[in-house]
């Protein structure tokens, strides 16, 4: 195929003063290549070291930039022109800024990152980049690990991780940044040994904290890039608005049973989390983790997506997730994904926020619970040692499980009826008025939510929520019950 | 070496002042001659920037770099180079200039503080790449 390169005026002096260029060729990289063996002085005015075409120099085919067809080898037509045309940037030096000197690798990091470097969308530059690139962790659970093991071996040079857990039994199914032989041992630790072992060239820095609206804003000064691996909602918007309000991309991701959604929040470049959820939900509509399960290999999944992402920006790749929900779905296998749009009335990144401060988010996200029904009658409760006492004297009692009959088998009260949180108003003739109910469920939140819609329903009988439920029995009366 | 009218000289640093703190840009619009570039015009251009990033890193987008050359060619005039300010900092180009510009292009750099534009000078890159040569403004 022909086609016409147009030379721009100040490269004309290493085209041999010519204004226009005809090569023959079938792709747009193709009729580029030519044009720069013919006059080889040309070609380092378009492509850099890596042989990428500059960030700067834009192709356009017939009036459409090649980047947002097929790049080089978008295909070209007989008689099509090719404009090269840059766009103009530049500045002061500022610090922490692109046009900083990045760090050198040394042999040993060439040769551990070998992969990387002989891909030109990562070289030696992007190498480079990642180094001097810094990341706060907000979390080392399901979805920090992965996200924390990828970070620190892909060579980010500097990683924060936030935590005040330790590490639990139940943990292990899916946290693989912490082993079996990390058991009662304090997250950040566990996690920083583990980060180390993948990867001594880099800094590993911990903060064993809450992350709280106070602390929030200092530290995230410190770094490049957040990644938000929390669990509750008043810490997911916690971190989306100290990310608007510090500038910083926020790469998130959740997880629920076999779902999965993961974002690029990035006020400055697109939609944050409120512009997607303005309002928390009601507080116990959505279930944790820990009451509604979670596939265990779920938060690898949507957590190496979340390193994916925050590498991408790091590198400056351009098909980030930003302005995109993805969802995903374990049990199906299928990827699902939205655009998002930024709100203009977002009340944190639209233009009149009103939000310029972190506020108190436990009580925002608490804030519904008053609009939904109104427990006008207080909730009852008992302890698991009282009701042990009281069963031990041989009250009358009777003790309703809430919980699925799936939780059923794996750990039960001894002389208990289950009627599922689903049922148990549709059943309530099976529950005798007349002696007192004991509700429980796995942590007590099931069980005061049955006690509430009994209530409403009409039950007449007294009704008793166990505190803690089957969890809090099995710490305090009896270890054998297995806890889940 | 490049040729500027006073009058050219005075708009670059007026625009460099009205925006500041940020960076101002625009085009250089005049013909390249055999003794250098002589400037006719001015062409200023909204920073494409975001916000947060317009105090140190202007940004002339394709789009708007062919709309300039479409109206220059009207004109018969040709896109010579391009200005923009450095507020509170040297009138010099960066690493981030040197890795970002084309040869034979005129860079003009005004510094700029509040009120007042102060240096003023104008960079080539040199055809290696390397670095930048300070061109010599001939004020008409």
């Amino acid at each position: 195929m022909s086609v016409t390169i147009s030379i721009p005026a100040p490269l004309r002096q290493f085209a041999g003063g010519q204004s226009q260029i005809v090569v023959e060729a079938k792709t747009a990289g193709e009729a580029l290549d030519s044009l720069t063996s013919t006059h080889s002085a040309l070609r380092r005015h378009l492509y850099n070291d890596q042989n990428m075409l500059r960030n700067f120099v834009n192709v356009y085919l017939n009036d459409e930039d090649i980047r947002h067809a097929s790049g080089p080898d978008t295909p070209v037509k007989d008689g099509d022109t090719i404009m090269i045309v840059p766009s103009i940037a530049g500045g002061a030096v500022v610090e922490s800024e692109v046009g900083q000197e990045l760090p050198e690798l040394s042999n040993e990091e060439i040769m551990r990152y070998s992969r990387h470097l002989i891909m030109p969308e990562v070289g030696m530059q992007g190498q480079r980049k990642l180094k001097a690139s810094s990341v706060l962790m907000i979390g080392t659970g399901g979805l920090g690990a992965p996200v924390g093991m990828y970070l620190a071996a892909a060579g980010v040079g500097r990683i924060g991780i936030v935590d005040f857990d330790v590490v639990e039994e139940s943990n292990l199914q899916r946290q693989i940044i912490h082993g079996t032989k990390d058991l009662g041992r304090r997250k950040i630790e566990s996690a920083r040994d583990r980060l180390r072992d993948i990867n001594p060239h880099i800094e590993i820095e911990t903060h064993e904290s809450r992350l709280t609206s106070h602390n929030a804003m200092q530290l995230f000064k410190n770094y490049d890039i957040i990644v938000d691996g929390t669990d509750n909602f008043p810490t997911r918007y916690l971190v989306n608005d100290a990310c608007v309000l510090s500038g910083k991309p926020n790469v998130y991701g959740s997880i629920f049973r076999f779902e999965g959604q993961a974002s690029v929040f990035w006020a400055e470049k697109g939609a944050c989390y409120r512009c997607l959820y303005p309002e928390p939900p009601p507080p116990g509509l959505v279930p944790s983790c820990a009451e509604g399960g979670v596939l265990g290999v779920l938060p690898g999944i949507v957590g190496a997506i979340q390193a994916n992402e925050t590498i991408k920006i790091i590198l400056g790749a351009e098909d980030v997730l930003i302005n995109r929900l993805l969802l995903f779905d374990a049990w199906t296998m299928k990827f699902r994904e939205f655009k998002l749009r930024k709100d203009p009335k977002c009340p944190v990144c639209g233009e009149n926020a009103t939000v310029k401060k972190l506020i108190d988010y436990e009580e925002f996200c608490g804030m519904a619970a008053h609009q939904a029904p109104a427990p006008d009658t207080k909730l009852e409760e008992i302890t698991a040692t009282e009701l042990n006492a009281r069963r031990l004297r041989g009250d009358a009692l009777q003790i309703i499980d809430v919980r699925e009959p799936h939780e059923f088998e794996i750990a039960r009260l001894p002389g208990t009826k289950l009627i599922p949180l689903g049922h148990v108003v549709g059943r309530m003739n099976e529950i005798n008025q007349d002696v007192e109910t004991i509700v429980h469920c796995k942590g007590g939140v099931r069980s005061a939510k049955a006690i509430a819609a009994l209530k409403r329903a009409g039950f007449q009988g007294r009704l008793i929520n166990l505190k803690g439920g089957i969890t809090a029995w099995s710490e305090d009366v009896d270890p054998r019950v297995p806890k889940y | 070496m490049i040729k500027v009218p006073t009058q050219q000289l005075n708009e670059i640093r007026e625009h460099g002042v009205r925006d500041y703190p940020y960076e101002c840009c625009g085009l250089l619009l005049g013909r390249f001659s055999e003794d250098g570039k002589i400037v006719r015009e001015t062409y200023p251009i909204s920073n494409a920037r975001e916000e947060s990033a317009k105090r140190n890193r202007f940004l002339i987008t394709p789009e708007e770099l062919m709309k300039g050359e479409r109206y220059a060619r009207s004109r018969d005039l040709e896109v010579v180079g391009f200005y923009h300010s450095h507020p509170d900092s040297p009138a010099v180009p960066s690493k981030y200039d040197l890795e970002h510009a084309w040869p034979t292009y005129s860079y003009i750099i005004v510094s700029t503080s509040p009120g007042e534009a102060t240096d003023l000078f104008s960079w080539e890159q040199e055809a290696d790449r390397s670095r930048f040569n300070e061109e010599k403004i001939e004020c008409q």
